[in-house]
């Protein structure tokens, strides 16, 4: 059959091939890693808080006059009592919900990108999240992934098959493209599902597939099939279950400390992973917010003690990782008449790990006073979130700065938010 | 609005889990369809055979596998005994097709016939107070479902198109309509997730795309243009004159103004292509020319309407096409015009269609002549994909196969394949969406989530698009799941595959399985090694049991005999050769 070979295609299996196909990569890597010869890769993990939270109430400005006339009674209260918000730095504080947090802004492992956002006007989560995702607001047409393109002109550090997983089932926006991501609901599912458990047939489909696409035909799918069962070998001799959270680390119960924990599996096993995605979503928090309790500070708890329990749990490996939290847009200051919010403008984002300069906030606060709303009604963005994420895909992972990661907008450290080392 | 946006899966999710699919469908005796009609008029396009280096069974299987979803147990006799020829001028004219038995399980999805303001007045948004009960812990997701059953929310209208899109897929006889119906829906995308979409989706398909799958060109391009599930999704609806500001209704005294979402897209995707030769200022016409184009309350009515308050009253210059002022409604018609039948356009249909039907990298001659077929015939699809589907390159040795199956291709193929049959919502045990919804979410899975692509380029149809190492081992594990009888409302009976060939010998089981589902196409590399599987200790194990069981009672019956034939047809399911068209 003719040869449908790629150059990703062609690439990966070249470098696949460089770890000895039948042999198990993990060993090799983690060997390669202990002799000190290759490097551990910088580890980047995107958080998507799908729906637009509420950055003033994840964090708050108690300092700015306006807040808490505009805001009523989904206000957060000032530091201070049983009920405050967490004071960060005089200014800003902490939803309390989030206090699992604290200590690791205090440790100044966590910084906020405050007024974040995106420059586009819509106000339609469809079309804001995937202009986030892109990497290319106002533009629909862009088909792949900022991460994604970013990651492939990012130095090949690793051509582990585990290079970008998404945590799901389905291959979100921002990890799409060329770069060949996975996408897997959970470790667990990435094997072949036998089925008839109790028929003793653990390994003959697997085994049978295996064999057919090991022929030597040089096309895409034997391509891509050898690379598959590779993967499986792979992720099998990783053994995730040996890892178990470490440092008393607790994840929350749900999907999202689930996804958490199976990234933080993936790090410990040296896989080679370099970028991990997660999202969670129930930030549409139009009837009902609530205030210091109530829906919006229920999903803030689990948000915050799962990237709490992730950063206890990877230890001393969060000094290769950063985790990078974001949102479609934020909320408008007003409440409305459900006491609830809807569709805003900017939002708060999160930077933690390692590499952070922690223990700030970052970006220019525009202020609450009705002039200085946008459109009268919402937090302005000051920063392009796209200032934020280059930061981060050029000083942690290494990516070269003049990488096309986001067409036709000019970015430079020089506009960086700062927020890494 | 819904807070995640790529909720629908789960919503599917949910509404399967709430239904027990695993009873047999409603029997279906009728498998074979009437082809013999009463004498037939003249066809409207003649298919003439070209001279090709295929073999008879290799030119039947590859048109089975091109112009539809793949054969099906007995399809390639069937269509031998008519002529190809006369097959293809048939699928090439749908109408003219009895098609019975898929429109009679169609009866089964009460929104696909209903019109857009039925569905926003039967299927409401739940409240947002509900919602943020069951969030805050107020209320229990079962007490939620009590006050708004899955069944009675927007989503339920995306899901029944989704079973519908599997349930036809499978079972219809017109299958170049549905392929086509695929096609055109890709090539003018809209995403079911995007606000008020989930309305308007299943009449989208059902009244802009369908009819003119084979239609002409223009008015499939115009019915697009009017719907309001194109002007929701691209924008449109919210474009007006610079400048307009509201003066009633909840946005008003909200300044307006132009929004060149929809003709942009309109030049670079749906007609002239990229390089199709317009520039900026292009668009901004066709923007001013297509304002007032919008939609009547989209989540109370959600029709077309149009509204000359909001409508650019100057003169126009599209691609050098002077509009005058005051054109009102017909500007956008005059734009539709110009751009149907531009030279670009025909240009850019052909190279698209030639790459669904031929090859990734679509021969240069053949554009040429699918081209001139659509300037010729003022944009018939009919001929074109008749003049593409008849050519040498068509029937040549190297498009032969060199097709990767799409999601939804491999997987409705699959269930045709072996015969599979699809359980209704209203069957037995199968209350709710049916077999078919099961269906769309292995497609989901394998990267292809039906009505749900976010941007307007629709899903690629190229292989690198769906060859990657997380979806080949959804590809194989949904072989396994289909052959070993777990997807739930679908049933397969893998024993009628193999026949009439001897259990106790593996070897001709393998030799029937691979007739049956490869259609004999098997390369003897892929051959040796599932024979090679055959001495694999468990097969070997099972065949022993087999042959005890065979002394009692028939062998065909017997669970074990099914349990060995089902991990060897997933093989060949699961197989490169499966996985191309």
């Amino acid at each position: 059959m003719d040869c449908h070979c790629t150059r990703r295609s062609f690439m990966k299996g070249g470098a696949l091939a460089l770890l000895g196909l039948g042999a198990i990569p993990h060993f090799l890597v983690r060997a390669a890693y202990a002799q000190g010869g290759v490097s551990r890769p910088k580890i980047l993990i995107a958080v998507f808080q799908r729906g637009a939270v509420d950055g003033l109430s994840m964090v708050v400005p108690h300092g700015d006059p306006s807040y808490y006339g505009a805001r009523g009674s989904i206000a957060i209260a000032r530091p201070g009592g049983s009920q405050g918000s967490l004071d960060l730095d005089g200014f800003f504080g902490l939803h309390p919900s989030m206090a699992a947090l604290k200590p690791i802004w205090d440790d100044r492992r966590l910084a906020l990108v405050h007024a974040c956002g995106s420059p586009d006007t819509t106000r339609s989560h469809f079309d804001a999240q995937d202009y986030m995702e892109s990497g290319t607001p106002g533009v629909k047409s862009t088909p792949d992934g900022w991460l994604a393109r970013g990651l492939q002109a990012a130095p090949a550090t690793s051509s582990s098959p585990f290079r970008a997983v998404a945590m799901g089932s389905q291959m979100p926006r921002t990890l799409r493209g060329e770069l060949g991501a996975i996408a897997m609901g959970s470790a667990g599912d990435f094997d072949v599902k036998q089925g008839m458990a109790g028929m003793g047939g653990g390994v003959n489909a697997r085994a049978g597939f295996e064999s057919l696409y090991e022929q030597g035909v040089k096309d895409i799918l034997h391509g891509t099939g050898r690379e598959t069962f590779e993967a499986v070998k792979m992720l099998k001799a990783a053994k995730l279950e040996r890892f178990q959270p470490e440092n008393g680390a607790q994840y929350p119960r749900g999907k999202f400390g689930d996804n958490l924990k199976q990234i933080a599996q993936l790090i410990k096993a040296d896989v080679g992973l370099q970028v991990a995605f997660a999202d969670m979503g129930g930030w549409d928090t139009h009837a009902a917010q609530g205030n210091e309790r109530g829906q919006l500070a229920n999903r803030l708890t689990e948000f915050s003690d799962g990237l709490a329990a992730l950063y206890r749990d990877l230890g001393d490996r969060m000094a290769d990782v950063v985790v990078l939290t974001m949102s479609e847009f934020g909320r408008t200051v007003r409440e409305n008449g459900n006491r609830g919010t809807d569709h805003g403008h900017a939002t708060a984002m999160l930077v933690l790990g390692g590499p952070v300069k922690g223990g700030r906030a970052y970006g220019r606060w525009p202020g609450l006073a009705p002039e200085q709303l946008y459109e009268g009604r919402d937090l302005a963005v000051t920063t392009d979130f796209r200032h934020l994420f280059a930061e981060v895909a050029v000083r942690h992972l290494g990516i070269p700065a003049s990488a096309p990661i986001f067409p036709g907008f000019s970015t430079n450290p020089a506009k960086y938010p700062g927020a890494l080392v | 609005m819904r807070a995640r946006v790529g909720s629908l899966p789960l919503l599917a999710v949910a509404v399967l889990a709430a239904s027990a699919c695993s009873s047999a469908p409603r029997s279906r005796q009728a498998a074979v369809p009437a082809l013999q009609a009463a004498p037939e008029p003249a066809p409207a396009v003649r298919v003439m055979l070209p001279a090709t280096s295929l073999s008879e069974e290799q030119r039947i299987v590859h048109a089975l596998n091109r112009l539809g979803y793949g054969p099906r147990p007995g399809d390639v006799e069937r269509v031998r005994q008519m002529g190809l020829a006369k097959w293809m001028e048939r699928q090439l004219e749908p109408s003219r097709i009895p098609d019975e038995r898929a429109q009679a399980a169609l009866q089964a999805f009460p929104t696909l016939t209903r019109s857009v303001p039925e569905l926003v007045l039967a299927y409401p948004e739940p409240d947002p107070k509900l919602l943020a009960k069951v969030q805050s812990g107020e209320m229990t997701q079962q007490e939620m479902r009590q006050m708004a059953p899955p069944e009675r929310r927007p989503f339920r209208i995306p899901a029944e198109l989704q079973a519908a899109k599997l349930t036809r897929a499978v079972m219809s006889e017109r299958q170049l309509e549905e392929v086509m119906t695929d096609f055109w829906f890709n090539h003018f995308n809209v995403d079911a997730r995007k606000g008020a979409v989930k309305w308007m989706v299943a009449d989208y398909e059902r009244t802009a795309i369908r009819p003119h799958a084979l239609g002409k060109f223009r008015d499939l391009l115009l019915a697009t243009a009017r719907h309001p599930a194109m002007l929701f999704y691209l924008d449109n609806w919210m474009s007006t004159r610079a400048d307009l500001v509201m003066a009633a209704g909840p946005n008003k005294g909200r300044r307006m103004g132009l929004n060149e979402n929809y003709a942009r897209e309109i030049m670079e995707l749906h007609t002239l292509g990229v390089d199709g030769g317009y520039t900026q200022q292009d668009v901004i016409e066709v923007a001013r020319a297509f304002t007032g184009w919008t939609i009547e309350r989209p989540r109370e009515q959600g029709t077309f309407v149009f509204r000359p308050a909001a409508h650019d009253q100057g003169a126009k210059k599209v691609l050098g096409h002077v509009l005058p002022g005051y054109g009102g409604e017909q500007d956008g018609i005059h734009v539709i015009d110009i751009l149907a039948r531009h030279p670009a356009t025909a240009r850019f249909i052909a190279t698209k269609l030639v790459r669904r039907f031929v090859s990734d990298e679509p021969p240069p001659a053949l554009i040429e002549r699918a081209a001139r077929t659509f300037q010729d015939t003022d944009g018939d699809i009919r001929k074109v994909v008749a003049t593409i589907v008849s050519s040498p390159e068509f029937f040549s040795a190297d498009a032969y196969g060199a097709k990767i199956k799409k999601p939804i291709e491999l997987v409705a193929s699959a269930v045709r394949a072996v015969g599979g049959e699809i359980a209704l919502p209203g069957d037995p045990g199968s209350q709710q969406v049916g077999g078919g919804l099961a269906l769309a979410l292995q497609v989901a899975k394998l990267g292809e989530p039906l009505y749900q692509q976010q941007p307007p380029t629709g899903y690629p149809d190229v292989a690198e698009a769906w060859v990657n190492t997380g979806a080949l081992l959804n590809r194989l594990n949904f072989a396994l799941a289909l052959a070993q009888n777990r997807i739930p409302g679908v049933q397969v009976d893998i024993g009628r595959a193999v026949g009439a060939a001897d259990r106790e010998k593996p070897p001709q089981v393998l030799d029937a399985l691979l007739a049956s589902l490869l259609q004999g196409q098997a390369r003897p590399e892929t051959r040796a090694v599932l024979a090679a599987q055959l001495d694999n200790p468990e097969i070997i194990r099972a065949t022993s049991d087999d042959r005890k069981a065979a002394a009692g009672r028939p062998a065909a019956n017997t669970p074990t005999a099914n349990t060995d034939v089902d991990k060897l047809a997933a093989l060949v399911l699961g197989s490169p050769e499966f996985q191309r068209r």
